[in-house]
């Protein structure tokens, strides 16, 4: 290890140098055997170390990021609007393509065939399905009126982020709790 | 606070005159107890590449420790371990060298206080989704990149003769934008960018974008609004504000990208 490196190069000779049992000889000797620098520098050209750079670099990680950030309204916020809209978007798509082609297949898809569906599910089964339609729907739907208040240079404070986050969150639970009693 | 102090001075001057025993012994400083604190830091070496990075353990008394995370930081390269390696510099957040992930947010460690409550540990982390080049040193070349793209000078034609006048209400456009250090710590905080920095300008960058849009004196404010009118440069800002939440200079980069967006919309 160089001593030079982590700045303890100069305490140590002196330390060396001020020893009261070494003799003039003994000295003389020390300040020669603790020699001023003890790295040896190698100088390259340009594209050699650039070389060695690159090379460093393809080793390098990647430091850690979502697992490590602290959970916020701002991000965590953010991600739930994501999932909550393709979650939504593959409902509707996924109903829809099935509305249009369970005739084919012989699977009775209209309404009334629904609606007796449901009808025979109990109680339980009823309210969990309506909680985990209306929570994601009423969410994204208020968190896309945030977003447009955004866009039109309202609310662009970070005061103005939480509180209007807070909103679509007591919004969503109200929201979701009235669709669940309908 | 005051009978202590008319106890006391007089006291202290008798040490300075005679320096008798008792006064000795007072002037001895209580020994504080001793508070430990556990550090839990990002130690990644780039001598043994193949090696991952790991969380390495330190133990700082706190009471024979300065208040900020960077003196802890710095205690513990003094005397447990000369090899952690971060970057510092002004120890007041001016310098914006000692940006790094502290308990789980991107701060600068010399503005951070340390947590009193010695049950919990803190941890410390690089800047999040960069590079590492060692420890908590990230490589920020990139970043450094970004901002030179957006040409961050003045850009003015013809040139002013003489004085560059400013109105009171035009120079107060740049209040909160030009007092950006660019520590990186928005950008870093910005999921956008973790996912799109190879083309995603990120928080700082455009931030330091609208302060040249909004100063009265520049001309090119087309230039720059055409670098910016493209699927990825800008609109990878989702609105998602870790930027202004973690910015250690408490600007708003956040609202600074949605006027850049209002200005592009209204062309």
């Amino acid at each position: 290890m160089s001593y030079r490196a982590v700045g303890l190069g100069s305490t140590l000779r002196r330390n060396i140098l001020a020893s009261r049992n070494a003799s003039v000889t003994g000295r003389v000797l020390v300040r020669t055997l603790a020699p001023r620098r003890l790295i040896q520098t190698e100088s390259v050209t340009e594209s050699a170390s650039r070389d060695i750079l690159n090379a460093q670099r393809l080793k390098r990680p990647s430091s850690p990021h979502f697992t490590i950030y602290q959970p916020q309204l701002t991000w965590i916020g953010s991600i739930a609007n994501r999932i909550t809209g393709s979650a939504l978007s593959v409902l509707l798509y996924g109903f829809s393509l099935a509305y249009l082609i369970s005739p084919a297949f012989g699977m009775p898809f209209d309404s009334a065939a629904v609606i007796s569906l449901v009808h025979d599910l109990p109680g339980w089964v009823k309210l969990t399905g309506k909680a985990l339609l209306a929570a994601p729907f009423t969410f994204h739907s208020f968190n896309g009126l945030r977003h447009l208040a955004w866009d039109s240079g309202k609310f662009l404070t970070l005061k103005g982020a939480y509180s209007s986050g807070y909103a679509v969150l007591g919004a969503t639970a109200v929201s979701t709790i009235a669709l669940i009693l309908i | 606070m005051s009978l202590l102090r008319s106890s006391v001075l007089p006291l202290a001057n008798v040490s300075r005159a005679f320096s008798t025993t008792t006064a000795r012994k007072l002037a001895v400083a209580a020994e504080k107890p001793v508070l430990i604190k556990e550090f839990k830091i990002y130690r990644w070496n780039p001598d043994e590449p193949s090696k991952k990075p790991t969380l390495q353990s330190y133990q700082v008394d706190l009471n024979q420790c300065g208040p900020m995370v960077l003196d802890a930081l710095i205690k513990i390269k003094n005397e447990a371990d000369p090899t952690l390696t971060f970057r510092r510099s002004c120890r007041e957040g001016i310098c914006g060298s000692c940006a790094m992930n502290i308990n789980g947010q991107n701060t600068l460690a010399c503005l951070c206080r340390i947590e009193r409550d010695t049950p919990k540990e803190t941890r410390i982390y690089p800047l999040p989704h960069m590079y590492i080049v060692k420890d908590l040193v990230p490589d920020m070349t990139q970043f450094y990149k970004q901002y030179k793209s957006i040409k961050p000078f003045l850009q003015s034609e013809p040139p002013a003769q003489g004085e560059h006048l400013q109105s009171p209400a035009e120079r107060r456009k740049l209040d909160g934008l030009y007092e950006c250090i660019l520590c990186a710590c928005c950008s870093t905080s910005c999921p956008s960018y973790w996912w799109n920095q190879d083309e995603y300008l990120g928080p700082a960058t455009l931030m330091q974008a609208y302060r040249w849009m909004a100063d009265s004196r520049d001309t090119h404010k087309a230039e720059r609004k055409a670098q910016l009118q493209n699927e990825l440069s800008l609109y990878r800002c989702h609105t998602i504000f870790n930027c202004s939440r973690t910015c250690p200079k408490g600007l708003n980069p956040a609202e600074a990208i949605a006027k850049i967006k209002l200005d592009l919309a209204a062309e």
